[in-house]
């Protein structure tokens, strides 16, 4: 299977999308090269506006640009996207409930090596937390070339997280995504791994590692975090019985807390969060940070196991 | 890079005619309008309302493009109140111009009102852009702008922004911005009324020399009384005319413009007139237009 990074995969779909709808800008804040919109800015240079390091103003113009019926699409490292501009986001597009698609690179802590204040770890509490946003996260390239396509479809503000590091293709190119839709990529009925973004691939090893030991656990991909498939997720737990989330994000806020708030209302079942213990990053290689904050396919394994126990 | 160079199909006869007389009395009505709306709200700004009105009568009914008829009219001009603070300001001129009945303007800020305390695009759709949020309504401005420049249309969009409000760093992101895409459809007015809430813009954040920065960041800049109807719809008209940068217009004005008690108060800068000083300051205001 091929391996690339969402982000790459991103610039892969919005070139393709250029070339097919002439009503998209694309807007960067000086990161074009690494979020990947450089690639549809050398063919449509006339769609593609830099506003240099200014990510307030990015958002701004964003807004403006999509009242006039176009589909903006602003991209900026997601620390910057999510923190930097995070009143301009809330009060230029989603009060307004304007069509923006706001693509966040470098999300997470597999941002490697430039460190904690690049990493960002709470941009989906932030962007889930405002009325009228939709919160995608895709966990592969094939999966996050579809929900980009997608995102230019529905009408208003979507916030997609990408990633920097490469991650292998869990999809075909066939498969169909919707937003809104978890993925069942694997059934199973001991327990539920809940599982969004880059930990894709380890939540289906860990779950073919369970396999091994006789156990069997559905993997379900949440690429969407808002508006949650409860209904995927009220048939997990009535299903399996128990539920680990996964994400490359603080526990606080995230995948797990969307999951845990929503079962806590309807169907209280044992969840055991795999993420971020409310910590910030550090500068590593993506595969050290994730081993370092206990993101690996091994924790996913011992959560599984710990929350079968409480069922 | 790509830069952008407006070539207008038409110049000249874009300047359309101001017939001041007409103005002022729109004008007049506009702060009557202002003046009672906020005192059956109880709340909101009526000083830089006023200070407003009369760029508010001029454009809207001296230079913009818009027809209440045809209010989504892709070719139309656009105006986006970035000091969204003055809303009654805004909701009394589309009442004004026509786009709705005068007597709705006495449910500002009520529950279910289209006319929240600041202006809201989704309530009321012949506001351009959501504002309110200080510092952010050029940048939404500077978007249209660049649609209207994509998309080759003769449209120009319009800005009223707050003096204090050129305190919020975002305005100078995308002054530069404006600037660096040459966004000669584009036309700010600054609202020079020299108060903010807390006191004298000097005292508080002192944002002076004004004109000179916006000199510096590559835009036309005009100073101008921003009460004197002739100076405004000439101002304008020169804006319109600017090929290669974006303009601003510098408009002296006095908060509270026509109350005599409110005049210069910053105390009127974000409380409502009683029923007693709304009727004093109405009198007031048809003593001086008939004067």
């Amino acid at each position: 299977m091929a391996k690339r990074a969402t982000r790459e995969a991103y610039g892969k779909a919005l070139l393709e999308l250029g070339r097919e709808h002439e009503d998209i800008i694309v807007l960067d804040a000086d990161l074009s090269g690494s979020t990947k919109t450089a690639v549809f800015g050398g063919e449509f240079p006339e769609r593609f506006f830099n506003v240099g390091i200014a990510e307030g103003n990015l958002m701004g113009i964003a807004a403006g640009v999509a009242t006039t019926g176009k589909v903006a699409f602003a991209s900026t490292f997601a620390i910057f996207a999510s923190a930097r501009a995070c009143e301009q986001i809330r009060n230029s597009i989603c009060y307004p409930n304007l069509n923006v698609k706001i693509a966040a690179t470098h999300a997470g802590i597999t941002v490697g090596a430039d460190g904690g204040s690049h990493q960002a770890i709470e941009d989906i509490a932030i962007m889930s937390a405002m009325p009228n946003m939709t919160v995608v996260v895709p966990g592969d390239g094939v999966s996050t070339e579809a929900l980009i396509k997608q995102a230019y479809e529905y009408d208003g503000p979507v916030y997609i997280r990408l990633g920097r590091a490469k991650v292998e293709d869990v999809y075909k190119e066939s498969e169909f995504f919707s937003i809104g839709q978890a993925n069942k990529v694997k059934d199973g009925t001991d327990a539920t791994i809940i599982v969004s973004g880059y930990s894709l691939n380890d939540a289906i090893l860990a779950a073919k590692t369970l396999e091994l030991e006789g156990l069997k656990v559905r993997v379900l991909d949440m690429s969407t975090i808002k508006p949650l498939d409860i209904g995927s997720v009220l048939k997990a737990a009535e299903e399996t019985g128990a539920i680990v989330t996964v994400e490359e994000h603080n526990v606080i806020g995230g995948l797990g807390s969307m999951v845990a708030s929503f079962l806590a209302e309807h169907l209280p079942t044992p969840i055991q969060m795999v993420g971020i213990r409310d910590v910030f990053g550090q500068s590593g290689e993506a595969e050290e940070l994730i081993k370092e904050y206990n993101l690996t396919s091994k924790d996913i394994v011992e959560a599984v196991k710990e929350v079968i126990e409480r069922k | 890079m790509i830069t952008y160079s407006r070539q207008r199909k038409q110049l000249g006869g874009l300047g359309m005619k101001c017939e001041y007389q007409e103005i002022a009395k729109h004008a007049l009505n506009i702060r009557k309008n202002i003046l009672k709306m906020l005192c059956e709200a109880k709340s909101g700004h009526p000083g830089g309302s006023l200070s407003a009105t009369d760029i508010m009568a001029v454009l809207y009914f001296g230079h913009m493009n818009i027809d209440p008829k045809n209010y989504t009219d892709p070719n139309r001009d656009r105006f986006v109140l970035s000091k969204g603070h003055a809303a009654p300001v805004l909701y009394a001129t589309l009442a004004e111009k026509g786009f709705f009945p005068e007597e709705e303007l006495m449910t500002l800020r009520k529950l279910g009102s289209r006319l929240q305390g600041h202006p809201d695009m989704k309530k009321l759709p012949y506001v351009e852009m959501s504002t309110g949020s200080l510092g952010q309504g050029l940048s939404a401005a500077a978007g249209m702008a660049v649609s209207g420049i994509v998309d080759k249309k003769d449209y120009y969009t319009y800005v009223m922004l707050g003096d204090g409000e050129i305190q919020e760093g975002q305005i100078w992101e995308a002054a530069m911005f404006s600037a660096h895409y040459k966004l000669s459809n584009l036309i700010a007015i600054l609202d020079y009324n020299s108060l903010q809430i807390d006191g004298d813009i000097r005292d508080i954040m002192n944002p002076n020399p004004i004109p000179e920065k916006w000199e510096a960041f590559g835009w036309h800049v005009q100073n101008i009384d921003g009460h004197d109807l002739k100076q405004v719809c000439d101002a304008i008209t020169k804006a319109k005319e600017e090929k290669n940068k974006p303009s601003i217009i510098i408009a002296k004005t006095i908060k509270g413009k026509g109350v005599s008690f409110m005049e210069n108060k910053v105390g009127w800068h974000g409380s409502a007139p009683c029923e007693e000083q709304t009727e004093k300051a109405i009198a007031e205001l048809e003593e001086r237009y008939n004067g």
